[in-house]
């Protein structure tokens, strides 16, 4: 297990770099997210949620996606699984998923994958659980929708995937209605649904956010247990760094509907490069900090999508904008040269970040 | 931003946390019962005893954390001490008054020094009203007249908050959540109140955001000398802003500490299992902290376990805990903390054992 994983953290970190056509991947990856674009037409204008994103993520790997309220997280993860309604939405690029094409898929392709290859579990169980029916046979429902099984058999399987999750007295609870449940075991109940058919891909999007500490512990212990026993891949939406560093072996972070960087959690958490990330680091309180100082926020608010910044999106707020940053776009790259290297050395990691700004003037901000 | 208010001698030593004179807010023994079952005709069938027997104090210009999980009993306890609800028991003492059944009429002068800020910068402000109407609301109420108006005081007041003055004639919906929350204070403090009970002021913002606002609240604390009664559910943040908390679990209140006390070295099982379950906190090796895993949940409020009523959950229960309810008692001289344990003790990552493993919480992860 620990030889075939850490294979394919190689062969992650080997495919992960300047995006999908630099490097030629060993294999292609489970997922894998070329320039995709999604707007919305709404009476005010067209907004650009989704402003040309790529990622890729490996079987059994965890994707941590990063931002704050409409920087694109959730909308991106609607999108593969073709979940906005096509009257009011523009979805354009790539998105393929173990060589399918996810992005202009028909209905009854996506139906036939979702549940079964690709899942996601809701920020709030509550509103994703239907009231009329027993927790029970809404798990089996997934079930017999792909396995052909019977009553019988989907029914002891929502046993067995409930028991699986941590739910005690599982053949009992089976038959209890959501509100019975509390908000951990609803999401405990949620994510048993989600893996009822083994998926290849889990979406958990914010799936902690409305929990207590103690119970996202919980969770998200579940959650790891289950991926290593399942050789599942998460994608997993938060706005809380926490859990990113806790659970993910990538982090991207986005903002304005563009990943601003993208690398493993080691290299954007320790080193992070670029200046929105250092602000959503500097901005959190720690356990360990200094309570004299007070935090150092980003300041001002995220832009409007219907009319973002020109440029790089994030120039508003930048404490080292210069005027490059007002008229040039910045691409997803490494920075050219290794920090404190003077010259010559080139960058040793393979995180990757957009931003205008050279390894000197970041080492001297991040000092 | 709130640079721009004068550096006055704060109205509270912090160093005198532990209240010398009168504290400004003393509560002692308070319970709040909610009945259950009522109906027409039928006869209670109990009650969800939401908060019980909490005493603590808060000092004048003091921040005083209630920290906790959902349905512990934080909020409750802050809109007692408000005075939003009726105490079922105990008694609640603002500046040697008691006021624990004072009649409307009677708190009607204490109103203006005690102020609320909600959670939700939405649903807490009404939607019809400008900001100028809603901030200057609560010193019309109160017949405070000050001087060069309302509007120069309002003005003033969106400028403190790190506003535009000149937006008080524009509607909450022009605004963003971190603005909202923003007019949500400065209603508190247009009528100069001494205490703030702040009910989860930065729970509902994105994290840049928040950390906007809790600045500008750690300023206010210490230019104006205001007394908050911070109520939140993030540690860190909690830390950051109160010099003394308190954690409550199911309506009682488990510890009582200065900050550093509380953070470093907690006594109480569950204040361990709390503070370990915060993600992405590293002790100085670099290694997660080892984790105190809770296991099952929050018993119910209305029928909670005899005795301690965190024994269900504890690692540490004995049978005494489910016979005698442990009271929170000073562990030792000034500094010490109060514990409401039978087996108070620093966490100790060696002593995991029993149906709590303490486990490297990296092991977890994929």
């Amino acid at each position: 297990m620990t030889a075939v994983q850490s294979t394919k953290k190689n062969m992650a970190d080997a495919a992960r770099g300047n995006g999908a056509a630099a490097d030629p991947a060993p294999a292609e990856p489970l997922l894998d997210v070329a320039d995709l674009k999604v707007r919305f037409r709404t009476e005010d204008g067209i907004v650009k949620a989704v402003d040309g994103l790529t990622f890729r993520l490996e079987r059994g790997r965890t994707l941590g996606i990063v931002g704050e309220s409409g920087s694109g997280k959730s909308v991106t993860n609607l999108a593969l699984l073709g979940l906005h309604n096509p009257a009011r939405s523009t979805i354009e690029g790539r998105a393929r998923f173990d060589g399918i094409d996810l992005i202009g898929a028909p209905e009854r392709r996506l139906r036939d994958l979702r549940g079964r290859r690709l899942s996601m579990i809701f920020q709030d169980p509550l509103t994703a659980l239907s009231p009329y029916y027993t927790i029970g046979e809404q798990i089996a429902e997934t079930y017999r929708r792909h396995t052909k099984a019977d009553r019988k058999a989907a029914r002891a399987r929502a046993v067995e995937m409930l028991d699986r999750v941590g739910i005690p007295q599982a053949a009992r609870r089976i038959r209890d209605y959501p509100h019975q449940f509390s908000g951990g075991m609803r999401q405990r109940a949620m994510i048993a649904m989600a893996l009822v058919c083994e998926p290849d891909l889990l979406i958990a999007d914010e799936p902690t956010t409305a929990l207590d500490v103690t119970v996202q512990a919980q969770i998200l212990d579940l959650l790891g247990e289950l991926q290593r026993d399942l050789g599942t891949a998460i994608i997993l939406v938060t706005h809380d760094l926490g859990v990113v560093e806790d659970v993910a072996d990538d982090v991207l972070v986005m903002y304005a509907g563009r990943a601003v960087e993208y690398g493993s959690t080691a290299e954007v958490l320790d080193t992070p490069q670029h200046p929105y990330t250092w602000g959503l680091l500097s901005s959190m309180p720690r356990l360990d900090g200094d309570v004299d100082e007070p935090l150092r926020p980003v300041p001002g608010s995220p832009p409007s999508l219907l009319n973002p910044p020109s440029g790089c999106a994030f120039h508003p707020r930048c404490g080292h904008a210069v005027e490059l940053c007002r008229t040039e776009r910045p691409v997803l790259a490494r920075p050219a040269l290794a920090p404190g290297s003077g010259d010559a050395v080139p960058w040793p990691g393979n995180g990757v970040s957009a931003c205008h700004l050279d390894t000197a003037t970041r080492e001297g901000a991040t000092a | 931003m709130t640079a721009a208010i004068p550096a006055q001698a704060p109205a509270g030593d912090p160093q005198s946390a532990a209240p010398t004179a009168v504290p400004l807010l003393e509560v002692s023994g308070l319970t709040k019962h909610f009945p259950i079952g009522g109906g027409l005709l039928r006869r209670k069938a109990g009650a969800v005893q939401a908060v019980d027997d909490v005493s603590f104090s808060v000092g004048a210009g003091e921040s005083f954390g209630l920290v906790g999980e959902s349905g512990c009993g934080k909020s409750t306890t802050g809109r007692l001490v408000a005075r939003l609800l009726e105490p079922s028991g105990g008694t609640i003492r603002y500046d040697g008054r008691d006021i624990t059944h004072a009649s409307r009429r009677q708190l009607a002068p204490l109103r203006s020094q005690i102020q609320v800020v909600f959670q939700d910068p939405y649903s807490s402000l009404n939607p019809r009203h400008t900001v100028g109407t809603i901030i200057s609301g609560p010193m019309k109420v109160n017949g405070i007249d000050p001087p060069g108006g309302h509007r120069k005081r309002v003005q003033e007041l969106l400028e403190i908050v790190g506003l535009n003055p000149e937006h008080y004639n524009r509607f909450p919906h022009e605004f963003s959540g971190g603005q909202r929350q923003r007019i949500g204070i400065a209603r508190a403090l247009a009528v100069e109140p001494r205490l703030v009970v702040a009910d989860e002021p930065v729970s509902a913002l994105d994290v840049s955001i928040q950390a906007q606002v809790v600045n500008l609240l750690k300023e206010l604390q210490r230019d104006l000398g205001i007394a908050f009664v911070f109520i939140a559910h993030d540690l860190a943040v909690v830390r950051h802003f109160c010099e003394r908390v308190a954690v409550m679990y199911l309506g009682k209140v488990v510890e009582v500490a200065d900050r550093a006390s509380l953070y470093t070295n907690p006594h109480h099982p569950y204040t361990h299992a709390l503070l370990s379950a915060v993600p992405g906190e590293r002790g100085a090796d670099g290694a997660r902290r080892p984790r105190v895993r809770l296991t099952g949940d929050l018993p119910s409020p209305a029928n909670p376990p005899s005795g301690c009523r965190f024994r269900t959950r504890c690692p540490k229960a004995q049978a005494v805990c489910a016979e005698q309810e442990p009271p929170l008692v000073r562990l030792g001289a000034a500094p010490a903390p109060d514990v409401a344990c039978h087996f108070p003790a620093p966490p100790d990552p060696t002593a995991a054992a029993g149906p709590v493993a303490a486990v490297p919480a990296g092991a977890a992860a994929p």
